[in-house]
């Protein structure tokens, strides 16, 4: 009686062990499954410093000086403050930087696509993008109560190829549609553009009001868009794997590290070498233009494997 | 899943058991059957994934906990905190500001008070004061679990310059020669501190100076902004110690950075100028948004008082600024980012000042 108790024990030890095994090792496989799923197809990340060393002095400066960024700035004549804003800070660092804006202002410089209808404005500034900036390579799309650090954008983009499509930014997964959200920049490659442009004229792919009987949202419609011709939003990320467009602001991020991760605010808040930051009034702006491009402490060295001069006639960077 | 079916289906599972052959090796597989049954259904109950990850979030942030507490190297020496380490960061060379941090040794001292420890002394603590050689936190109370020191003093406005007075002598008679320069910083101040050490290489501690936020009335030779900190040589320390110790000094008023302005004159201490090579500020006795976009700073009381010629617009504030005032908790954090994590990969700055000629002259300690 009592060796059949004590096998019936044992029995039931290596039982209950061989359940924990078993389920272990079943959802390791599917974590791990699930990563590289994920790995494959939704992110792209900045080069690291090894990859950028494997590449000779040269080369690296070819391709700093060569990576050239169009900005498509959406705005509307209520927005005048941010609008200046966006003029007097980061949009100077773009090599070309055009507002395009749903009617003509006096005050600023703009190009009227004579529309309010958000898609519609998104469609005329885009076609208008490329027919006129056809040796740009990059796109990059804002709203102006975005700040977008056009310099870690290119680093981004440095080893990528712009005949290839690229369709980057925050990504956000709505349903089934994976789109880009504007309000966190969204970053073209020419040969996204130019197969978007080939599209907007095919009313069943890509029409003017919409493909649903009510109106989604201008960044929503473009990821529908896109994917017909076979573009896919991907989300950009640092090396560390945080991400590099926010959709939020400094303040908002910091405040939500402050109450997740006290003891390292500063440190996990966002990335260092971030893209984009959403929702700064035009008076943050001006302090984050001081920030990112002045504000330092004296003796640390970065020994950046890239070059980006200052532009000309611009004091506050 | 309720229990009472799993207690069946034990039954079940065991009653079969019985009807069987009755030999060891049969009881065996019985209870590899019970067990892997019984522990099959709890771990259905668990979501199993969700666990294991909250499991491995929360062993690794405690681990980083550890790491991090014992890579902040302070040692607790009474109330100061010595740092061991000058904080280094990822993918930085930092060998001149680890070079300047041993020939020009800052000691904060960080005036606040009891209430204000949770919401702002421990803000300053996890940012810049992370920088100093040592820093001290002085309260009207000893509290060694922060840690702060008490000095025996009352709360209140009223106290300010008795409150400066009494540190001033604590750190003169306890910490003289540990350190070249000794800064007063509010608990709502922001200090870059490795601007601070590019300024104070331009000197040597023996020499009676202190710099600040230079404000011009009331005096001969102007005096430093209390709330944008002001920083003491060792030779200006000195001499306040002794001008109470003579009675040339006193505490003649309540208003702690004008009376102290007035000690340093009498004592022939200098009032520097804290001006980069571009001459512009360091020292800010507001917030960056106040002084690169305000109108308060265009106003005349304001250009008045400043003992320099003040700039609008973005040429305001030095590259290489050291303190900003009336900063609170979230912009604290938010400096704390902007300063020392991000920035424009590759960009090359347009004011790129190198160390002072009198910098060869000092002595690594």
């Amino acid at each position: 009686m009592y060796s059949e108790g004590g096998s019936f024990m044992k029995g039931m030890l290596l039982g209950g062990i061989f359940c924990i095994v078993a389920t272990l090792l079943s959802s390791f496989n599917f974590g791990h499954q699930q990563h590289t799923d994920h790995h494959n197809h939704h992110h792209v990340n900045a080069p690291s410093k090894e990859e950028l060393l494997r590449l000779p002095e040269h080369k690296r400066i070819e391709l700093s000086q060569n990576i050239r960024v169009y900005c498509v700035i959406l705005v509307e004549p209520k927005e005048l403050a941010y609008w200046a804003a966006v003029r007097e800070t980061w949009s100077k660092h773009c090599d070309k930087a055009e507002f395009y804006s749903s009617e003509e202002v006096k005050v600023f410089e703009s190009v009227s696509v004579e529309t309010k209808d958000p898609w519609i404005m998104l469609r005329k500034a885009l076609k208008h993008a490329f027919d006129n900036a056809k040796d740009h390579k990059w796109y990059f799309i804002a709203r102006p109560t975005t700040f977008a650090i056009i310099e870690n954008l290119k680093y981004l983009l440095l080893n990528k190829d712009p005949d290839q499509p690229f369709y980057l930014g925050h990504m956000v997964k709505s349903g089934d549609l994976e789109f880009i959200e504007l309000s966190g920049g969204i970053v073209l490659s020419t040969e996204a553009l130019k197969r978007l442009v080939g599209v907007l004229g095919d009313s069943s792919k890509c029409p003017e009001q919409g493909r649903m009987i009510w109106k989604l949202p201008e960044d929503k419609e473009l990821a529908v868009c896109l994917k017909y011709t076979g573009v896919f939003a991907e989300n950009a990320e640092d090396t560390e794997g945080k991400d590099i467009f926010n959709t939020k602001s400094v303040n908002t991020l910091i405040n939500e590290a402050m109450a997740e991760t006290p003891q390292e605010v500063a440190e996990s808040c966002c990335s260092d070498v971030a893209v984009t930051f959403n929702g700064h009034s035009p008076n943050n702006m001006h302090v984050m233009m001081f920030g990112v491009y002045r504000l330092r402490p004296f003796g640390h060295k970065f020994h950046d494997s890239l070059v980006f001069l200052p532009p000309k006639d611009s004091d506050n960077d | 899943m309720n229990p009472d079916l799993i207690t069946r289906m034990k039954l079940n599972c065991s009653r079969e058991g019985w009807m069987a052959m009755k030999s060891s090796r049969g009881t065996f597989y019985l209870g590899f059957i019970v067990g892997t049954c019984t522990l099959y259904f709890f771990l259905m109950q668990v979501p199993l994934n969700k666990n294991l990850h909250k499991l491995s979030l929360l062993v690794t942030s405690k681990n980083k906990l550890k790491v991090e507490n014992e890579s902040l190297n302070w040692k607790v020496g009474g109330p100061a905190l010595i740092n061991l380490e000058h904080p280094h960061l990822k993918g930085k060379d930092s060998s001149v500001a680890d070079d300047i941090y041993n020939k020009v040794r800052i000691l904060c001292w960080v005036m606040t008070y009891p209430s204000n420890l949770k919401k702002k002394a421990r803000h300053v603590k996890a940012t810049w004061s992370r920088h100093c050689n040592t820093v001290i936190f002085v309260s009207s109370m000893d509290d060694p679990s922060f840690p702060t020191i008490g000095l025996n003093m009352k709360e209140g406005r009223d106290q300010l310059y008795w409150k400066t007075i009494h540190a001033l002598h604590y750190l003169e008679q306890h910490h003289f020669n540990e350190s070249d320069w000794f800064l007063k910083a509010d608990d709502d101040t922001f200090v870059i501190v490795d601007n601070l050490r590019w300024i104070l290489a331009n000197y040597t501690p023996e020499e009676p100076i202190y710099f600040g936020k230079r404000f011009r009335p009331f005096t001969r030779q102007g005096y430093m902004s209390g709330g944008a900190g002001y920083v003491l040589s060792k030779g200006a320390l000195q001499r306040f110690v002794e001008g109470f110790r003579t009675n040339v000094c006193s505490h003649t008023s309540s208003v702690e950075d004008l009376a102290l302005g007035k000690c340093m004159e009498k004592m022939g201490v200098l009032a520097g100028d804290s001006r980069d090579s571009l001459l512009r500020e360091t020292f800010h006795p507001f917030v960056p948004e106040t002084h690169l976009t305000g109108k308060f700073t265009q106003s005349l009381t304001y250009r008045n008082y400043c003992y320099y010629p003040t700039v609008q617009g973005p040429q305001c504030c030095s590259d290489l600024a050291v303190s900003f005032h009336y900063v609170n908790a979230e912009l604290m954090y938010i400096l704390e980012y902007y300063t020392y994590h991000l920035r424009a990969y590759g960009y090359q700055y347009r004011y790129n000042p190198g160390l002072p000629d009198n910098y060869a002259r000092l002595l690594a300690h």
